[in-house]
């Protein structure tokens, strides 16, 4: 059983030792059914750092998010979280890493019968009970207010916008302070002054709280403007792995094409 | 071959989501403020439903259990043919059909909903067990209320069958009741009663299981919604031939 005290001498050692990321994810295999969406990815994430994950529809990107969350099982290979190989442990194992990670899904996955408060307060609910519950209404605030959505406290996620949803979505997946980010397409639906609004919001929150984040996304103008690198999936591989002009330089035919169309 | 593997297969995988639930449900930290919420959600606002079932079987009950008991001379026997029609078999069974079409249907598709929106997801990945969240709150709930319903169907079924026999021949309630309930022991209704609570369990895992595993957008929820009650009640009444032969043999 992974605990909490686990958490923190794996966290501090990857702190004292800079070379040991913060997330690794090692010669990861997933199939459905005969559908083989990665094929051995090798990827790693320091802290204050941001990976963009690129690809085409289909090609496996949400499927590594939910792999390192673990809400799916990988077939092989290895998740490691400050060091620690995660891949495959039980739900309530789990709940420890969980809680340093924040997941924004791609359609925000808010709770439809609740307020944007309530969603926001959701985590803080379950796992912040030492705070008041004036501490829990103040840090919703607060954390609404970061995302740009203070003044709509009482409103179903019905009520609001795709973009405002993403906004909560995030402001949500920040309550435990988290110190991975996992962002699944971001700025999917938005229109390109939403995404910018999102794109500026994500580099502000990570400037300020210097996560481990991955974001996976095909807007390859999202992605140049929030990672710090970028990898370009396809048929279950990484083809490349660099910062943007590593891609513009790159001879494979497929990362060319990649660029085109985008 | 297919339709057999199938078959075994939803068994196999229904008897996984049991054991998550149960051990979700044995280890803190316990939803109390969930399970209370269900418990209002299974329970009093089933109760106005549940309460109109039993005032009609009463009066259905009371007009053929009178027809009847005219025809062989033993109308004197009509208070405990109704008490014991009702209590022993009618207000058990119904309540759990009645509960398993509003509550089940309402699980089944709430569920499969939150399914389908990656709702469930986004609760696993606030580091919260959903099998404790969702399923175990609501199958609890439904454990706790079916046997509070069916007492609540049993109480209207004897009011409204002792109207509709007050209306052709006057008999004090009073008198009903002493003649209904003569002779007998707790152990005559209470396992009739309690078995109720077998039936919360089929209804709430069957719906607890179908709407978590919902795949396929709206066709997905409304089949889920749909499979909740088809199979509960299935399942209901198949659980009813055991356990009305178990409390035969136990109890008498």
């Amino acid at each position: 059983m992974v605990t909490a005290f686990d958490i923190a001498m794996m966290q501090e050692r990857t702190e004292q030792d800079g070379s040991v990321p913060v997330v690794a994810v090692e010669n990861l295999r997933k199939t459905f059914g005969t559908l083989k969406v990665l094929d051995g990815i090798n990827l790693s994430v320091n802290r204050g750092e941001t990976l963009a994950v690129l690809g085409r529809s289909g090609t496996g990107k949400s499927v590594l998010l939910r792999l390192i969350i673990g809400i799916e099982t990988p077939d092989s290979g290895s998740i490691c979280i400050h060091g620690h190989n995660i891949a495959g442990l039980a739900i309530d194992q789990m709940g420890t890493i969980r809680k340093k990670i924040g997941f924004l899904f791609q359609h925000a996955a808010l709770y439809d019968s609740l307020t944007v408060a309530e969603n926001v307060a959701f985590p803080l609910d379950h796992h912040r009970r030492d705070m008041s519950r004036s501490e829990r209404g103040d840090r919703v605030k607060q954390l609404l207010a970061e995302v740009g959505m203070e003044g709509d406290f009482r409103k179903l996620p019905s009520d609001i916008s795709g973009g405002m949803q993403k906004r909560v979505g995030l402001a949500r997946a920040l309550a435990l302070e988290p110190e991975i980010l996992l962002l699944d397409e971001p700025t999917a639906g938005l229109d390109p002054i939403s995404s910018g609004e999102i794109d500026e919001l994500i580099l502000k929150l990570q400037r300020e709280r210097q996560m481990a984040s991955i974001v996976v996304t095909h807007d390859l103008h999202s992605a140049r403007t929030i990672a710090d690198r970028l990898a370009l999936l396809d048929q279950g591989n990484v083809v490349i792995e660099g910062k943007f002009e590593d891609l513009q330089q790159s001879n494979i035919g497929f990362v060319a094409e990649f660029l085109k169309q985008s | 071959m297919s339709l057999a593997a199938d078959f075994f297969e939803w068994f196999g995988n229904l008897g996984i989501f049991s054991w998550n639930v149960l051990k979700a449900a044995v280890t803190p930290p316990y939803e109390w403020r969930e399970l209370i919420r269900q418990l209002d959600e299974v329970g009093s606002k089933s109760l106005p439903l549940v309460a109109m079932a039993g005032a009609a079987i009463g009066v259905i009950i009371s007009l053929e259990a009178r027809y009847s008991l005219s025809r062989f001379g033993a109308k004197s026997m009509f208070p405990a043919t109704l008490v014991y029609s009702v209590i022993q078999i009618m207000g058990p069974i119904i309540t759990g059909l009645v509960v398993c079409g509003r509550v089940g249907a309402g699980i089944g598709a709430e569920l499969a909903s939150m399914k389908v929106t990656e709702q469930i997801d986004a609760i696993e990945a606030c580091a919260i067990n959903p099998y404790r969240l969702l399923a175990a709150t609501r199958i609890l709930a439904c454990i706790l209320m079916l046997p509070l319903l069916t007492l609540g169907t049993d109480a209207c079924a004897l009011m409204t069958g002792w109207f509709a026999q007050t209306l052709v021949e006057p008999l004090s309630f009073h008198q009903f009741i002493q003649d209904g309930f003569k002779g007998s022991t707790f152990n005559a209704f209470l396992p009739q009663t309690f078995k109720t609570a077998a039936y919360g369990l089929i209804i709430g895992l069957i719906a607890c299981f179908q709407g978590m595993r919902t795949r396929g957008g709206a066709e997905g929820v409304g089949r889920a919604a749909t499979n909740s009650v088809v199979l509960g009640s299935l399942f209901l009444i198949l659980a009813d031939v055991v356990l009305v032969k178990f409390i035969l043999v136990v109890f008498d």
